[in-house]
């Protein structure tokens, strides 16, 4: 375990270096030119080599990025080039903002979607399971910020129950938790009801059935237990999906998280923050599958012996 | 053709057919269903105070902020996706194949490379790369297409490789080799041949995940430019109209929710018929 553990550790960071100098490559060989960003329109040329001095950007572009995971190694992701602040109080600033959507999101698709795949695994084949089926695939194809319009349409501009945007109670987390929820929770149902229906079918369910237990302890007891792994796996492979779609979803409900971070940045081509953003996007996902890894054993012993 | 006959078995293929066939008729002869010009803007198309026109018996769709007929906008906003979601697509499938196939059969430290590079590409944030790409490169239909290619691929190259595996095992490749066949006519008359239903069936999921990720950059402003009408930046260029004219909206949001639907639809039950291991699952 414990070598198993140091070896996903080494692929992590291996795997981390690689999306940073992915990032970094592409970040610099492209066409913008942030010297030019911030010197603005009539800036001389002059004043435009100085700033390019000023940042490193006329160093060769590996002694830049040497220099760039020297610092990232000592958790310094440098300085934003427009807000001329570190980009690590930045990010974390915005960090929480960021979880608490998350969380929230997640709570929603997994409540969601184990209710309904349940529901539709325990009525195979019948109307009921059609339905939830049907609408799983709907939320599925559904595009995130229609679902975010539509919402804000229905229960914030018409209805008014919920703030169009901001952020700070609760009722500012809904309507956002729910897009990004009712779209997830598509995949968890159709995952749920298909593990369900593996772990439905086996023997000791029937003998648990035969020994006289109720419907809803055979269910929730002995079936749900062993057809939620693959649905924890999923959660951890959520984490990475749900940190591309933030951005989506912040700019349209004005969510003041990293993913409204990154999109200012990325309008004013501020570097260093789109790099820290896809660095701390990237560890989210690798944290989460590792996660995800873990904890299998942990809720399915036999997989430990392996 | 059996493919075809089993398809029509399903009322979800079939639904999902229809209307895969509605969207891309509809794209093809979009000249000649519009009724208006797409980028014209009318005098008429707004009202006395310069509103869009709801839906009614002039515009059956109701008009743009601009005085534009949405229904030719939407008509022609089907050719933009559909090209967008055919060469995407098209590039994105090509590029897994090969990944996949060279990887899976030429194993060794040629694989592995291709491999890692395709777990490092996983963990990339997709959508958060594609924004970035799309907004710091000039956006133009070709970009937006490419930078969907570039972050689509990874999940068809870890499917065929995973498939090109398998085959490599099996006993009528070792009796080519045998034979004496080159790895060039093993890998395109033996190999390829039995991947083409992984193709096809990723082929077609793959376009409802690129319509959608279409309509999501050009929504953010970054993905086609208008005056090119596409779905997502209708919707970008109405937003912050939308409580007054929410149709505005939701039109354009209900055709990628159908077409991206569709295409689903088709690709789960070709999926089904053109693997019978997955059948009756998820």
């Amino acid at each position: 375990m414990a070598t198993l553990l140091a070896k996903r550790l080494v692929q992590s960071c291996l795997i981390l270096l690689g999306v940073a100098a992915i990032t970094f490559v592409l970040l610099y060989a492209l066409p913008a030119d942030p010297a030019r960003m911030l010197a603005g329109r009539s800036a001389t040329a002059q004043t435009v080599e100085n700033i390019r001095r000023e940042l490193g950007l006329d160093q060769p572009l590996l002694s830049q990025f040497l220099h760039y995971l020297g610092n990232l190694v000592q958790g310094d992701l440098g300085r934003s080039y427009a807000q001329k602040t570190e980009v690590a109080t930045l990010i974390a600033a915005r960090l929480p903002a960021t979880l608490t959507l998350m969380a929230a999101g997640i709570f929603v698709e997994v409540l969601l979607g184990l209710t309904f795949g349940i529901v539709a695994a325990l009525n195979r084949g019948g109307a009921i399971d059609r339905i939830v089926m049907a609408s799983a695939f709907v939320g599925v194809s559904a595009p995130q910020f229609v679902v975010a319009l539509l919402l804000l349409y229905v229960f914030a501009a018409t209805l008014g129950w919920f703030p169009m945007s901001g952020y700070g109670t609760a009722a500012h987390v809904v309507l956002p938790a729910m897009t990004l929820g009712i779209l997830g929770a598509g995949w968890y149902a159709r995952m749920a009801r298909s593990a369900m229906i593996d772990v439905l079918n086996q023997d000791f369910i029937r003998t648990a059935r035969a020994k006289g237990l109720s419907g809803r302890r055979v269910v929730l007891r002995h079936a749900l237990p062993n057809a939620i792994l693959p649905i924890v796996a999923m959660i951890g492979i959520d984490i990475g999906q749900f940190m591309g779609g933030v951005v989506v979803v912040e700019a349209v409900y004005g969510w003041p998280g990293i993913g409204q971070l990154a999109w200012q940045a990325i309008q004013q081509v501020d570097i260093p923050i789109i790099m820290g953003v896809t660095l701390t996007s990237a560890f989210a996902i690798i944290v989460g599958n590792l996660v995800a890894d873990l904890i299998a054993p942990m809720i399915d012993p036999r997989i430990r012996s392996h | 053709m059996r493919v075809l006959k089993e398809l029509c078995r399903q009322p979800a293929a079939v639904f999902g057919l229809v209307i895969v066939l509605a969207v891309v008729s509809a794209a093809i002869a979009a000249p000649w269903l519009a009724p208006y010009e797409p980028d014209n803007q009318m005098f008429d198309g707004l009202t006395l105070e310069g509103a869009p026109m709801p839906p009614g018996d002039q515009f059956a769709l109701g008009t743009d902020t601009l005085g534009r007929d949405l229904l030719s906008r939407l008509l022609y906003g089907a050719r933009t996706s559909l090209i967008i979601g055919l060469v995407a697509n098209g590039i994105a499938v090509a590029i897994g194949l090969f990944v996949g196939v060279t990887a899976g059969y030429m194993r060794g430290w040629v694989g592995g490379l291709l491999m890692r590079f395709t777990d490092l590409m996983m963990a990339f944030p997709a959508l958060l790369l594609a924004i970035v790409l799309a907004a710091i490169l000039k956006p133009s239909l070709w970009i937006v297409a490419m930078v969907i290619a570039l972050v689509n691929w990874v999940q068809v190259a870890r499917i065929v490789y995973t498939e090109t595996r398998g085959l490599v095992e099996r006993d009528f490749i070792m009796a080519e080799r045998a034979l004496g066949a080159g790895n060039a006519r093993i890998v395109l008359l033996h190999v390829l041949p039995h991947l083409v239903p992984t193709a096809i069936v990723w082929g077609t999921l793959g376009i409802a995940t690129t319509v959608l990720l279409e309509a999501t950059l050009s929504f953010l402003g970054i993905g086609v430019q208008p005056p090119q009408p596409s779905w997502g930046n209708i919707i970008f260029e109405s937003q912050s109209y939308f409580q007054a004219a929410p149709w505005l909206v939701f039109f354009p949001g209900a055709v990628i929710l159908l077409t991206a639907l569709a295409f689903n639809l088709v690709g789960d039950a070709l999926r089904d018929i053109l693997d019978p291991t997955q059948r009756g699952r998820g």
